[in-house]
């Protein structure tokens, strides 16, 4: 009997997450994929969610799973796992998906294995591929004396498919602990992005701290424009405040995989390599030789990016015949 | 305001980091060991809170012996005091048996705020500190890149995907900060000083009221297979720029047939 593995749906923007749908073709190819969708979402979603694989979904419409974060989650889940026990559970390596599997490790007394990039089954264990950040080391892990195997898993990691599956819905009931209460969202924010979705972008042109400062940016700008591409940024350029952290990429910013990553003035710290080194083609310019990024890159300048890119740009349009 | 701040002393960043082949875990011993710069964000947001609000900051971590230097180094910045989880016991610990090992030594005093960085710079797992907020039964607030307080609440904005939150929690809570919430301190000589005379109390497994086989090792649900150097991509071209840097890129670009 093909093992069931449960994926944790998250909605973001209105919409069922891409990572949702890339763990449950993963899910589907392991074993019997079933979904649990916590909180308000657009009518559409179980039947997106039925068409890449889950044939179950356990459904609660309840806003408490919005407005008091990941605690009452966590309460319904926990009782789920106790109840049905599937083999594994996948969660997004998102803001709510690692609150929640931190919570139910806790709750639950289990351990949990993160940043996975792969996995597989073999008699009732889990094999988890942990992916190396930059330079460091990959590694093979098992989770020993558990139930329900929770797994976070790097956005990215599988590719979404269209496997449309006939679906049972089960409506749970709301958490109710009070205590929840006890921390609560009174506001959204959304901070407005220019330009095109960096996570859905062909090409990404990035700066880091070699920019040197906010107004190098423009000079970004205008070779993602020339290229129909997205700007991006490390850390270190969005904790000098040059830029928002909606452009951060790397481990605690987004992971994109665009066709070209040009990383300018980006020394390859290990953060940022897991959110963009699985790109197809990296260029990078940066005038340290012995940088790090040279090493992942498929083409490299070592030299000045404001001698570089204005030159690089003035060619691009010359040859375009801008 | 009594603040905790949980942080780990880890290799410095100049430090390669070689495994263990028999234990396959990080060598520390030995190693040049510095406050995690993620640690020092959240002493530096205790201290500032202490600041306006009155009260101390104590540092809690845990590790081998080496990592006193950090240890030094949050007390220099202005912890009044900190405490050491120090035993060979917990050597190998999973981030479960970690948050319990934090958690206990934690209730050991009366605490109004937990701050704790979001994730540590040499493992990144992320997931300790909504551990720690379960076993101490407090809220969990989260990639926090403000916090401020009333006293009897605090108020954070959180990261989220498409900007920020504001969330608001009762005290006593549990906050994870985000990097770049702030740019630490760095200790004056005064500090460093005074820092030579501050205690560091040193509890074992055993003081915290846990069994050698719920800790280190032992307790571990997490076990590592194997462990290696991934295979390294193919490095590509490199150039020097001559004056032509651009328009190889471009050049590279034709030939890869983007343009």
């Amino acid at each position: 009997m093909a093992e069931i593995i449960w994926v944790y749906a998250e909605i973001g923007d209105d919409k069922i997450t891409t990572t949702s749908l890339e763990m449950l073709a993963k899910a589907s190819e392991v074993g019997k994929a079933e979904a649990i969708l916590l909180g308000p979402a657009p009518e559409n979603t179980v039947q997106t969610l039925a068409n890449h694989g889950a044939t179950k979904i356990y459904r609660c419409a309840d806003p408490v799973y919005r407005d008091y974060l990941t605690l009452p989650a966590a309460e319904t889940v926990a009782g789920l796992i106790q109840k049905h026990q599937p083999a594994v559970m996948l969660f997004a390596s998102s803001y709510s998906g690692r609150d929640l599997v931190a919570n139910l490790s806790a709750r639950l007394d289990c351990g949990a294995i993160t940043d996975v990039g792969d996995f597989r089954l073999k008699d009732g264990s889990v094999e988890a591929t942990i992916p190396a950040l930059g330079a460091s080391y990959q590694n093979t892990s098992t989770l020993l004396n558990q139930g329900t195997k929770l797994l976070v898993v790097r956005p990215k990691s599988f590719e979404p498919k269209v496997n449309e599956q006939p679906v049972a819905v089960e409506e749970v009931p709301p958490a109710s602990d009070e205590g929840h209460r006890k921390v609560q969202m009174t506001e959204r924010v959304t901070v407005k992005r220019e330009g095109p979705q960096l996570e859905g972008a062909k090409i990404v042109v990035s700066g880091g701290r070699g920019l040197k400062g906010e107004e190098n940016f423009a000079m970004l700008k205008e070779l993602a424009d020339v290229l129909g591409g997205a700007v991006g940024a490390s850390r270190a350029a969005v904790d000098a405040g040059w830029v928002p952290y909606s452009m951060q990429i790397g481990q605690t910013g987004k992971t994109v995989k665009p066709d070209i990553y040009f990383a300018c003035g980006i020394s390859g710290a290990v953060q940022h390599l897991s959110g963009m080194k699985t790109s197809k083609f990296i260029i990078s310019i940066n005038k340290d030789a012995e940088a790090p990024i040279f090493q992942y890159s498929d083409f490299g300048v070592v030299g000045d990016v404001f001698k570089v890119i204005p030159q690089l740009i003035e060619e691009l349009k010359r040859r375009k015949g801008v | 305001m009594n603040i905790v701040v949980c942080g780990k002393v880890i290799p410095a960043s100049s430090v390669t980091i070689e495994i263990d082949a028999s234990t396959k875990r990080m060598l520390r011993k030995g190693v040049t060991h510095e406050l995690d710069p993620a640690a020092a964000s959240a002493m530096e947001e205790g201290l500032r809170l202490t600041e306006k609000h009155g009260g101390t900051v104590t540092l809690i971590t845990m590790g081998i012996s080496d990592v006193t230097i950090g240890i030094r180094n949050a007390l220099a910045m202005g912890a009044a005091s900190a405490v050491h989880i120090h035993d060979d016991a917990v050597a190998g610990s999973d981030t479960l048996a970690t948050a319990k090992l934090l958690a206990a030594a934690i209730k050991k005093q009366p605490f109004d705020l937990v701050i704790c960085a979001t994730e540590s710079s040499d493992s990144y797992s992320g997931i300790v500190p909504g551990q720690i907020a379960h076993f101490l039964g407090v809220p969990p607030v989260t990639f926090a890149k403000e916090i401020t307080t009333d006293g009897n609440t605090i108020t954070i904005k959180r990261q989220s995907e498409s900007g920020y939150d504001v969330v608001v929690a009762t005290l006593p809570a549990l906050v994870a900060c985000s990097s770049g919430i702030n740019e630490p301190r760095y200790p004056q000589l005064k500090g460093i000083m005074a820092a030579k005379k501050k205690e560091i109390k040193v509890y074992s497994a055993a003081d915290l009221g846990l069994s050698p086989d719920q800790v280190g090792e032992k307790g571990a649900r997490e076990k590592v297979l194997t462990i290696g150097r991934p295979p390294k991509r193919e490095a590509g071209k490199a150039v020097v720029d001559e004056g032509e840097g651009g328009k190889q890129i471009a050049d590279f670009l034709a030939e890869i047939k983007v343009i």
